[in-house]
């Protein structure tokens, strides 16, 4: 990133930070910051050194380059004091399923040293919060996924974090599910919670973050909030084609058509800042696409503009 | 000290769950084991030529034996698929390590507790050697803390084995091979100066036939010096074994 001070509020502060396993490097020399009370994200697809930059932040992991601080403190020698102020949802449950609902609220408070009695009212209250409260005596595996998320989510606020870390927070959760846990993620924020998260959904990066990182193949593609990534690396519209199969037209007859033309296997995109013009412009040259559909633009362009990829694949 | 605690007390709220047929348990298998083994067969050893083993009935013999390889049993049994749950299925232990608990709070905690279960398991042994007339010296009771011993002697061990693995394939093997013929031939059931000299030598070099006979000697109220050897023994592989734990398991879960 373009500053090199420390800002005096930085949550997290990383410069050169890199994480190697034997031959390969999952994260690759990267700079970010992470200020007070903001919403970041690290944005995309599977693979590109997000999860390996979450564990190095949350202390599991350490980092084999560059410099790291989280709250003030070194990951490698303040660990568990940094822990003691951190709330993590990793990407897949680590619930107890040995321990009821509630239970693992307040085992988890334990671990923090919280006292028992104060562990069960945060327990009721989080509880509450995450909407889970008429199944606090219910066993885990009970729980569909979307609330096991939430538990999990619940169980990482347990000790009243001043920074959450969330590892794909809403992947495989159906569309209701995602939204509730944005609506909670978002009341957290307004809390003044600051919160980091990795996704390789664009539309909860959309919703959730102030700003963020694009990352890919180790290293950080972009930087800023989703609207500057998006006036920067994209046009205010996309019109999306989609023709029968092997009935792509050649690209010559899309021509002219728009500032930029990205044809994918299943689908053409013609990026404009009108919309509505280049589909008439389409039909006007006699081109008959089974689908057409006017969008605005969002992330999924921008990484496709920077790395000429999907972002699922 | 009190992360460990915590760890502890996690596993605590998990028993109290389970805590009833794990305590009746503690008590059937010891009574069964001894009516059969002792009953039975020292009924028959009684009437023989010989008629004692290294000079105790054979109940008293087979007595503090028992009492020590069900440790070492509980040992084995609690740290592979529990640990592996817990490290990779269930990943517990990850979510320990999110908070400011450390891998050595983890494996202190684990292992405090698993001396406690061990303990518990033993006491009921000892109550139920106690009601079979088996203890002979008052000096018995140390054999409580011989039995918790022995099993962690070949918990921390095989906790640090399971922390290296990704599958269960080695757990049945460590059963077959090691577990199973320590069991029968660890100087359990008769006397180890019965095997031929090799298996002799093997059977000493693991702790079981340490743990046996230093219970023995203490039940039996004839202390002998070699009892110092069968405690650093055991010692040195129960507090070798958390060193190699502490080792394994902080490089499987903080990489």
């Amino acid at each position: 990133m373009a500053t090199s001070a420390t800002p005096p509020d930085a949550l997290i502060h990383a410069r050169g930070l890199t994480k190697r396993f034997a031959s390969l490097t999952a994260v690759d020399a990267i700079d970010f910051d992470v200020e007070r009370g903001e919403a970041f994200g690290f944005l995309g697809p599977n693979g590109a050194g997000k999860t390996s930059t979450m564990r190095m932040i949350g202390c599991v992991s350490r980092a084999s380059g560059g410099s790291l601080r989280v709250l003030g403190m070194d990951p490698v020698e303040d660990g568990p004091q940094i822990r003691a102020r951190l709330g993590v949802v990793p990407q897949s449950d680590t619930l107890d399923t040995e321990l009821l609902v509630d239970e693992n609220l307040f085992t988890y408070a334990r671990y923090f040293g919280i006292a028992r009695n104060e562990a069960r009212r945060r327990a009721a209250q989080l509880l509450d919060f995450v909407q889970l409260k008429d199944r606090a005596h219910d066993r885990v595996e009970f729980l569909s996924g979307g609330m096991k998320r939430r538990l999990t989510i619940a169980r990482a606020l347990v000790n009243e974090p001043e920074l959450l870390l969330l590892d794909e927070p809403t992947t495989g959760l159906d569309p209701q599910a995602r939204h509730l846990v944005w609506d909670r993620l978002y009341r957290l924020k307004q809390q003044g919670v600051t919160i980091v998260l990795t996704t390789h959904y664009m539309d909860e990066a959309e919703q959730l973050c102030d700003r963020l990182v694009v990352m890919d193949k180790a290293k950080i593609v972009a930087f800023g909030s989703p609207r500057s990534l998006i006036h920067r690396y994209s046009s205010r519209e996309v019109l999306e084609l989609r023709f029968p199969i092997d009935a792509t037209p050649a690209l010559d007859k899309l021509n002219g058509l728009a500032e930029r033309i990205e044809v994918l296997p299943d689908r053409v995109l013609l990026y404009t800042n009108d919309g509505e013009a280049a589909a008439v412009a389409v039909h006007s040259r006699g081109l008959r696409p089974e689908a057409i559909l006017v969008r605005r633009s969002t992330l999924e362009d921008v990484f496709l503009r920077l790395t000429g990829r999907s972002l699922i694949e | 000290m009190t992360g460990a605690l915590r760890v502890l007390e996690h596993n605590l709220v998990v028993y109290r769950r389970t805590w009833k047929g794990s305590v009746f348990m503690s008590f059937v298998s010891p009574i069964l084991f001894m009516a059969a083994m002792g009953f039975g067969l020292g009924g028959l050893i009684s009437r023989g030529p010989v008629r004692t083993v290294d000079g105790l009935s054979y109940l008293a013999f087979l007595a503090p034996g028992l009492l020590v390889a069900t440790a070492m049993q509980s040992g084995y049994v609690e740290t592979t698929f529990p640990i592996m749950a817990r490290i990779q299925w269930e990943r517990t232990y990850e979510g320990m390590l999110a908070t400011p608990l450390r891998v050595l709070d983890v494996l202190a905690g684990e292992f405090g507790w698993l001396a406690l279960r061990l303990g518990l398991g033993s006491v009921a042994f000892f109550l139920v050697m106690l009601v079979f007339g088996t203890v002979h010296s008052g000096l018995g009771i140390l054999a409580i803390f011989v039995s918790v011993l022995t099993g962690l002697a070949f918990a921390a061990p095989i906790l640090a084995w399971t922390a290296t693995r990704r599958t269960t394939n080695s757990f049945a093997l460590i059963g077959r091979f090691l577990i199973t013929p320590l069991f029968l031939l660890g100087g359990v059931f008769f006397p180890i100066h019965q095997l031929p000299q090799l298996i002799q030598g093997i059977a000493w070099l693991t702790p079981l036939a340490h743990g046996v006979s230093l219970a023995r000697s203490l039940s039996a109220g004839a202390l002998q010096s070699s009892a110092f050897i069968h405690l650093a023994v055991l010692l040195f592989y129960a507090s070798a074994g958390i060193v190699a734990a502490r080792i394994t398991l902080h490089r499987r879960l903080v990489t």
